[in-house]
């Protein structure tokens, strides 16, 4: 364990830059200069990036094992209570193995995307400060994502969990003044709510059982020491509840971080925001909702693994969540018209998987897969995003096509990305998937989720193919106006777009698997990553499968998404007439798919009708007009003014005698009662 | 000499009568003499509490004498003022009736 | 019974009948005011009694002397008709005055039944002007000073008061 300051400048920096955006523009109220802004934002990001190296540059050198740690220790942020029941939440942060590999994803796709904001956000001149807001959101956004990463205690990661929600809506309503994206905005928010309220209840839960045990702790490392304490603990319930009047803790515990991780990574049934998150710049969505984000619930559960090993019905409960939701968002996704829906949908069902393995116990897996796929999910928005402005805002696939040769770099780079998805071997995606797979076959419950991972590989070919053919293959369907205009993008844009596609084609060889290395590479232990994450994750009994077995597992695969290939090919290249047909024929199924199973429509009738009518009829109308401003407030003034008006001025008769009346009862009553 | 009490019975039966006089009578002169009366019986009062500490030391020995002086003149002052008071009013509404102002009223 | 006694009791009823007199007399303004000079002049009697000598004097002087005839001044200077009792609020006015009637009535009795101490045999020339005189000027000379001003401020008023506006 080695102390170090570098940290808090880590976390510090864009935090620094929002603050000087943030008073630019409160107290300028002008726009500065659009170079000033760039140089801030961008190199605080970049700077970030930076440190985070010369702070991996310092964490290798401490031997490998659990005191492989960075700590900072900045103060005590909240401590309350004394000895056995104190409460202490220090702002302090530490950098393992775990939030290394975090810190060097973010901070660096991060830094690419400010870059090619720069050039993305350059096109709106919309408004004259809403460049430098955009950059101040974003920079708000780093700092509470590293907050979240590096934080090294529950409630730090809760105020970087919220921080990276409220920048989430902000960035998603950034066009505020059309009325749907401040709605998608608040969607996300709320959405997100629910899932915080689960993980507020987790945390105090955990809390609360490890004060009871005596060791009233919030930093990660000290609820670790504690967990043999806890193991055992139970929390009473309501008898008429299944599996008896308590439930372990830890399972409790572990089941309230999922829902929160839920809300924040889009799973069923909290996934309904990310898709209408696409209302936001591409940029946003490419970093908050690809690359970071949504993959802090998953860091929040590997961060937990410890917890997570010991609760295997919770665990069981990730497993089948992450696979359902999986295949659930994939299948909507084939039907998706929009460029950025679908790769939402996709997001959805990637985060299925990541969190499909960290069920079965492969966390490692699932971390490894989240650092492809922020790599790959990145260039496929950022590309999308070079799209949308080479066909000038035009976001429907079906008036797109042909832009192979109009824009070639784009296209190649969109190509990268589709490959790297779909599990083509050797590319990134393929390692990392494949050792989700191989998790898989450990899954509770036998083998069903092993084939539904295979399925959503071969959906996930299907629709990203779809989506390639029909952007860039065939013929340009868009209207004359724009097919004159296309054209590629500015090199703020392409750098950051060739930087990604590196990463998503050679990303995969950091965490080789074993298989693979020897089998391919001669090499012993191939597995980078692994290695380095194993001390921190909670070790799991892993599959344990022949050689041969994983490559076939691996052919496998590659030919279900080989299959999905095909069929995307020959449906949207060869004969165009297909899915027409198809979608004819089967009109009820498509037309499910089309409306996303109506899901938003019936979370719309089922709660927020009720809710908003509740809140309005009964809340606003009954309690706040009704009984605090009618009765409590404008009722004292009416009553006191009928008391003052109908009865007090009586007494005000302009008859000096009747006063001097008055006087003397009075006068008789308290001579009577001093005399008594 | 009779018991100091009675003394101060008395007085106490004339105030009585001069409070019964300024809450009953209407013209304002009636109003005047009897709170004389009120201010005349508690001279009484004072000069029988005085003739009771007859012996008390030379300081204080006079003291109720010295306060029923000051009460008389302060009564001379105020029955001056009061009259004044009542001639200006007969000269606004012709009349001494205390019904008569009662302009500050609801 | 001494005769000093007597004396007391008989200033005591007249000073009693007269106030009631006083009280009651509604068809004479004047005769109002004679009967609280006749009042004042009884109790000045009894501060004779109370060994209060030079107050008797000044009560008989300024008081019923001076006061009085300033009522009797303006009285007949407004030539004022016959008054009539305050109209009686009905009932709830009725029996408060009866209430406060009977209180006081039981108080009365308590004040004249008290036991207080037997009044103690005065110096010689008590209540007499030189030495009240000596007390004045010498223990309560701000006391006449600050009536005086009181006097001066009353003058004052009084003149402001009753003058005809000028117009």
């Amino acid at each position: 364990m080695t102390e170090t300051q570098l940290l808090r400048w880590i976390v510090l920096l864009p935090l620094l830059a929002a603050v000087y955006h943030g008073v630019a523009i409160g107290v300028a109220r002008r726009a500065s200069d659009r170079r000033l802004v760039v140089a801030i934002s961008c190199g605080a990001v970049i700077g970030t990036f930076v440190l985070a190296c010369v702070a991996l540059g310092k964490l290798v050198q401490i031997p490998r094992g659990p005191t492989r740690v960075l700590v900072d220790d900045v103060y005590t942020w909240i401590g309350a209570g004394v000895s056995s029941t104190r409460f202490s939440a220090e702002l302090g942060f530490q950098v393992d193995p775990l939030s290394m590999t975090m810190l060097l994803i973010v901070s660096f796709v991060g830094s690419l995307i400010h870059v090619y904001s720069v050039g993305y956000m350059d096109d709106d001149h919309r408004e004259d400060k809403g460049f430098q807001r955009f950059f101040c959101y974003m920079n708000l956004f780093m700092f509470s994502m590293l907050v979240l990463i590096l934080a090294d205690n529950v409630v730090l990661m809760f105020l970087g969990w919220e921080g990276v929600g409220l920048c989430s809506y902000l960035l998603i309503g950034f066009w505020y003044a059309d009325r749907h994206n401040a709605y998608c905005g608040a969607k996300a928010f709320i959405v997100n709510r629910v899932g915080d309220f689960a993980f507020l209840i987790g945390i105090f839960l955990l809390f609360a059982t490890l004060a009871r045990a005596g060791t009233p702790v919030t930093a990660f490392r000290d609820i670790q020491a504690a967990f043999e304490g806890i193991r055992a603990a139970t929390v009473a319930v309501p008898a008429w509840l299944p599996w008896g009047p308590a439930w372990p803790v830890v399972e409790v515990v572990a089941l309230c971080f999922f829902i929160g991780a839920c809300g924040k990574s889009a799973q069923l049934p909290l996934y309904v925001w990310l898709p209408d998150a696409m209302a936001g710049p591409t940029p946003v969505s490419a970093l908050i909702h690809a690359a970071t984000m949504v993959t802090a619930g998953v860091y929040m559960v590997c961060r937990l693994s410890f917890l997570f090993a010991a609760a295997p019905a919770a665990s069981a409960v990730v497993a089948w969540t992450g696979g359902l939701t999986a295949v659930f968002a994939a299948t909507i996704a084939i039907a998706q018209t929009d460029i950025k829906k679908v790769l939402a949908y996709s997001t959805v069902s990637q985060l299925g998987l990541m969190f499909l393995a960290a069920g079965c116990g492969g966390y490692g897996a699932a971390i490894f897969h989240l650092g492809t796929h922020a790599f790959f999910k990145a260039l496929l928005f950022l590309a999308a995003g070079a799209v949308i402005l080479a066909m000038h805002h035009e976001q429907d696939v079906r008036r797109m096509g042909g832009l192979r040769r109009r824009i070639k770099s784009t296209h190649l780079v969109f190509l990268i990305g589709v490959l790297a998805i779909i599990g083509a071997p050797g590319l990134s995606g393929f390692f990392s998937k494949d050792e989700i797979l191989v998790w898989a076959t450990r899954a509770p419950g036998g083998p069903w989720l092993y084939w539904i991972a295979v399925g959503t590989a071969g959906l996930t070919a299907f629709y990203m193919v779809r989506l390639y053919c029909l952007t860039f293959l065939g013929e340009c369907r868009a209207p004359a106006s724009v097919k004159e205009q296309i054209h590629e993008v500015g090199p703020w844009m392409l750098v950051p777009l060739f930087a990604l596609a590196f990463f998503a084609v050679f990303s995969g060889y950091a965490g080789l698997p074993a298989v693979w290395g020897e089998e391919l590479f001669g090499m012993d232990d191939s597995d980078s990553l692994g290695r380095f994450l194993a001390p921190v994750l909670a070790k799991v009994q892993g599959p344990q499968l022949e050689h041969s077995d994983e490559m076939r597992m691996a052919g496998t695969a590659v030919l279900v998404a080989g299959a999905g290939t095909l069929l995307a090919w020959l449906c949207y290249v060869r004969r165009p007439e297909l899915p027409g047909r198809i979608a004819a024929a089967f009109a009820g199924a498509h037309r499910a798919l089309l409306n996303k199973y109506w899901i938003d429509e019936l979370y719309d009738a089922l709660l927020v009708r009720p809710l908003v009518a509740f809140s309005d009829r009964v809340l606003f109308r009954l309690v706040d007009a009704g009984l605090v401003d009618g009765v409590l407030v404008n009722g004292t003034a009416r009553s006191v003014r009928a008391l003052a008006s109908h009865g007090l001025k009586y007494a005000q008769s302009g008859l000096a005698q009747s006063y001097v009346f008055f006087m003397i009862a009075g006068a008789a009553a308290l001579v009577g009662w001093l005399l008594r | 000499m009779v018991p100091i009490s009675h003394v101060i019975g008395l007085s106490a039966l004339l105030f009585m009568i001069g409070v019964a006089g300024v809450a009953t009578r209407r013209n304002l002169i009636v109003v005047l003499m009897s709170i004389e009366l009120m201010l005349n019986a508690v001279n009484l009062a004072f000069l029988g509490f005085n003739r009771m500490w007859a012996d008390v030391d030379a300081v204080h020995r006079y003291d109720g004498q010295v306060f029923v002086l000051m009460v008389i003149t302060v009564a001379a002052a105020e029955v001056a003022v009061g009259l004044g008071i009542v001639i200006s009013m007969f000269r606004n509404r012709d009349s001494v009736n205390l019904e008569d102002v009662s302009l500050l009223k609801w | 019974m001494t005769a000093l006694q007597v004396l007391f009791y008989a200033f005591a009823a007249l000073a009693l009948v007269s106030a009631l007199g006083m009280l009651f007399n509604v068809r004479n303004a004047v005769a109002a005011a004679m009967s609280l000079v006749v009042t004042m002049v009884s109790l000045a009697g009894i501060y004779v009694l109370l060994e209060a000598h030079l107050v008797a004097a000044i009560q008989i002087i300024v008081y019923a002397g001076a006061i009085v005839v300033l009522f009797l001044f303006v009285v007949m200077l407004l030539n004022l008709r016959a008054d009539e009792f305050a109209p009686g609020r009905q009932w709830p006015t009725k029996t408060a005055a009866l209430l406060l009637v009977v209180a006081a009535g039981a108080h009365l009795v308590r004040i004249v039944s008290a036991e207080l101490p037997e009044p103690a045999v005065p110096p010689a020339g008590f209540g007499g002007y030189a030495l009240l005189g000596i007390a004045l000027y010498t223990d309560y000379v701000l006391l006449v000073e600050m009536a005086s001003l009181l006097l001066l401020a009353a003058i004052v008023g009084a003149v402001i008061l009753a003058k005809r506006k000028l117009d």
